[in-house]
């Protein structure tokens, strides 16, 4: 076998910084969840996923059935969308995911049939080249359900298609934000699925082990997965429990948890020859593969103290959080803000008509009294609380500084773009300053920069060619003139401007027999 | 419809748990902490420090009143946040007791609207308030600010009258002792600055100790409130309002640099614990250094700021004309603190060096 690390997840490592949050999952975790009626009106957001939108490939009026493809990916990164049930194409206009995103939705009315399309399985997939489980999952819009959303087969794609080969595929099952459990559920309740998309995940990205990590207060889960895995005999799939600790499930925290190693500033996973999935991304994989089902529902664990009965449900994308809310027993008076994700990184909704998208893990109703802050935002005072917690080992309250002054550069100087927006620094600061909203405004300040700089760049370089061009033709233009002008060229009797001429011909000559590649520079001169 | 009955939402960035500290929060922690100190002051020292208190705090919220009203900040938050009476707390823990109000105002106004509002206010101030305030006063009224008292156990021992509260009062209000009583009858010069007139006198450490101001280590009854100020740092440790690094370096600096001289020549030089225990080393190692703003924020900035400061308190311990250097230490730190930040960067998650 090959040089891959054995060891990974047998002896635990320490990230910087952290937080122990109390985390509210028992209150949601359920071990059977309930499946969501199909709504009469389905919104399909065209952007669901990291990258770039998918085009819609369904017109107004026409019918469409479950699983069948209504978006495009674009090409670079992107995912396809499909219809999540069967209906007809009412429009396709800008709809409000939340609060940070209005983009394009198909709209499907649903005729309640819920008729799929032909499904197509990718049998034999044991048998069957890495690339093509690759592109069907492409095919069937499979993207990461951790929150980042990023398309899975673009993921595996890269690392295939790199020096460093794979050899360990991580799945993430330790979903450190508080109220969140989602992902212990799916575990809990289709334990072999999500390990069947382990095998099928590792062997897309030819890894030769599986670790699944979850927290270590899932006993049950890790019961349930161990007997999986035992009583399939796979022995290159283990179950590693790490500490319940947020960020944990960051990925960039998970693999230094796990192997000690940290991934390089700027580069990816992959460049440890490693690469994460979350678990229900593996789950949604191994229906794509082994069912032909296409991503179009996801568990969604709804939560908070202004719902009646919090809980976890599968939804299909595109139901109104509505129904999710009144699956749970409706709102209590009390809502101050619902939230799509967890409590740290997620983002509030507008109304509760917003529909669930492939990143919905979490719809979170919080009350007046989970949110309250009496003080508002203060100055800085400079008290390192954030430093400390800061599991990137950055100083944001120097991040703060210099981009609440526009100083970028000095920003970037300390790492901005390093930040992974964990929310850390944000939940420890007694000034309550919305941090990551600094950081992220200054990341997207940065990005916009450096495109302009590179534009800049390249116009300059335009620029500059040209005006090197135009000087040599200048110079050439004025070589001439003086050779016009210069007494040695004119007053010559005939015998000697003809000696002159062979001369130069001669020249000529040689130079073109010497290199066949390079004129003469007197040619320049006669174009001139 | 069930939109009929939604609720109005509201939308705000992350994160959407209740933020579980804030700034008014931390600096009521550090109040809670000197507490137990401040009534030992008050068991050995008399009643005094609370007058002093109540009007250095006065002076303090009304300067920062009036600095918020100039500058048109809003008044509340600022008001509310705890951090002029923290200024103001740590400006009468360094003071004598006996100090007349006006040597507090004026305190004050270099810590309130010199030190913290032309800087900017709440979070630019470059200088510990308290430190400059109590420095000002300290060159302007050098007399009145060495004026202390002993503990009020040692009055007889010392052949020195003790003070009703109206004779108290009187001296602060007015800044002379009342009739048929003077300095010379009610004052003591502190351990440190008899340890510094007996070393130019080239006495023996043995030979100063002798007198019954001094205790186990430092002076008898300052090394107790030493003591509770150490268990209020140690509260402040634990519930990570402050960090360890600043006390830690900054005592062990002491010890470590005092400790050689002290074998090598005990007779000349006090025992480590003794400079520990004297002046206002605990008190400025777990509170006025470890002020947040104009401190270092990196670890190993820390870490520098707090060796720093033992290193250049014992300077001016040994070679300059005051006792007790705490104060100039910590206010060459903060000219130090920025560029301590600077350097000391850590290493970025992912980022080789």
């Amino acid at each position: 076998m090959s040089d891959f690390n054995n060891d990974i997840g047998q002896q635990l490592h320490r990230f910087h910084g952290g937080l122990q949050l109390r985390h509210y999952k028992q209150i949601s975790c359920t071990e059977s969840p309930p499946f969501i009626a199909v709504p009469k009106q389905l919104v399909v957001p065209l952007q669901q996923h990291a990258g770039l939108i998918a085009e819609p490939c369904v017109e107004v009026g026409q019918r469409v059935l479950r699983g069948q493809r209504i978006a495009s990916a674009q090409s670079g990164i992107s995912a396809h969308l499909h219809a999540p049930s069967s209906g007809t194409v009412s429009a396709i206009e800008a709809r409000w995911v939340h609060h940070e995103l209005r983009c394009q939705a198909v709209i499907i009315d649903c005729d309640g049939l819920d008729e799929a399309v032909a499904l197509t399985p990718l049998n034999g997939w044991t048998q069957s080249a890495p690339e093509s489980v690759v592109s069907h999952l492409q095919a069937m819009g499979v993207v990461g359900l951790g929150g980042a959303v990023f398309p899975s087969a673009q993921k595996i794609h890269q690392s295939l298609h790199q020096e460093q080969n794979i050899h360990t595929v991580i799945l993430n099952g330790a979903e450190c934000e508080p109220y969140l459990s989602c992902d212990e559920s799916l575990m809990l309740s289709r334990p072999e699925e999500v390990i069947r998309g382990a095998q099928i995940l590792c062997h897309a990205a030819q890894a030769q082990q599986v670790i699944i990590a979850i927290e270590d207060r899932m006993t049950e889960v890790e019961k349930r997965l161990l007997q999986c895995i035992k009583t399939k005999n796979l022995s290159h799939i283990q179950v590693v429990q790490v500490p319940t600790y947020y960020p944990e499930g960051g990925e960039r925290q998970l693999i230094q948890v796990l192997t000690g190693e940290e991934v390089p500033s700027g580069g990816y996973p992959q460049d440890l020859g490693l690469v994460c999935f979350n678990v229900a991304t593996a789950q949604a994989s191994f229906k794509a593969v082994e069912h032909g089902e296409p991503l179009i529902q996801r568990l969604v664990t709804v939560t908070g103290q202004s719902v009646q009965h919090p809980g976890n449900w599968w939804a299909r994308l595109g139901t109104p959080v509505d129904d999710l809310l009144r699956a749970a027993g409706g709102l209590q008076q009390a809502v101050d803000r619902i939230v799509m994700g967890g409590p740290i990184m997620g983002r509030c909704l507008i109304d509760t008509q917003a529909p669930v998208v492939k990143a919905s893990n979490c719809i979170l109703a919080l009350s007046n009294a989970e949110v309250h802050d009496p003080q508002g935002e203060l100055p800085c005072i400079n008290c390192g609380f954030c430093v400390r917690v800061c599991p990137a080992r950055l100083l944001p309250q120097e991040l703060h500084w210099a981009v609440r002054s526009q100083q970028l550069d000095r920003a970037r100087d300390y790492g901005l773009m390093d930040c992974i927006e964990c929310g850390c620094c944000d939940q420890v600061c007694p000034s309550h300053i919305a941090l990551v909203e600094d950081y992220r405004l200054g990341k997207h300040q940065l990005r916009v920069q450096q495109q302009e700089q590179q534009r800049a760049q390249l116009a300059k370089q335009r620029y500059e060619a040209r005006q090197e061009r135009l000087q040599q033709h200048e110079a050439a233009l004025a070589a001439r003139r003086q050779v016009r002008k210069s007494p040695a060229s004119k007053p010559l009797d005939a015998k000697a401007r003809i000696a002159a001429a062979l001369a130069k011909k001669r020249q000529q000559k040689a130079a073109q027999q010497a290199t066949n590649t390079t004129p003469p520079t007197s040619s320049d001169e006669d174009r001139s | 419809m069930s939109q009929g009955q939604t609720p109005s939402l509201q939308v705000g960035g992350a994160p959407h748990l209740p933020p579980p500290r804030s700034v008014a929060s931390i600096m009521r922690e550090v109040l809670y902490a000197l507490i137990p100190g401040i009534l030992a002051h008050v068991w050995y020292f008399g009643p005094w420090i609370l007058f002093q208190l109540l009007i250095a705090c006065t002076f303090a919220l009304l300067a920062e009143w009036a600095m918020l009203k100039l500058r048109q900040q809003p008044l509340k938050p600022f008001l509310s946040d705890y951090t002029a009476v923290v200024t103001a707390v740590l400006f009468v823990l360094c003071s004598p007791p006996l100090m007349p109000w006006w040597v507090s105002a004026i305190g004050m106004f270099f810590a309130i609207v010199i030190a913290k509002h032309l800087y900017g206010g709440l979070g630019q101030n470059r200088f510990n308030p308290a430190m400059v305030g109590y420095v000002a006063v300290l060159i302007a009224y050098p007399q009145v600010m060495t004026q202390w008292l002993p503990p009020q156990m040692l009055f007889d021992e010392l052949g020195l009258r003790s003070l009703d509260i109206g004779q108290g009062l009187w001296i602060i209000l007015t800044g002379t002792p009342p009739e048929a009583l003077t300095w010379d009858t009610i004052s003591q010069a502190t351990p440190l600055d008899t340890l510094r007139q007996g070393a130019t006198k080239n006495l023996l450490i043995n030979e100063i100790r002798v007198s019954p101001i001094f205790g186990q280590f430092g002076g008898w009854g300052w090394e107790w409130i030493a003591n509770w100020y150490f268990l209020g740092g140690l509260w402040l440790l634990y519930r990570r309002v402050i960090s360890w690094q600043v006390p830690v370096a900054a005592i062990a600096t002491v010890v470590f640099l005092t400790l050689p001289f002290f074998l090598m020549d005990p007779d000349a030089h006090p025992f480590p614990m003794q400079h520990v225990f004297s002046g206002g080393i605990v008190l400025g190692a777990f509170f006025i250094a470890t002020d947040p703003v104009s401190g270092s924020s990196t670890p190993m900035g820390k870490l520098l700021f707090g060796v720093g400061i033992g290193l250049i308190m014992l300077v001016i311990r040994r070679w300059s004309a005051y006792p007790d250097g705490v104060a100039f230490a910590v206010l060459c730190m903060n000219m130090l603190a920025p560029l301590l930040d600077r350097y000391t960067r850590p290493r970025i998650y992912g980022h080789e060096r």
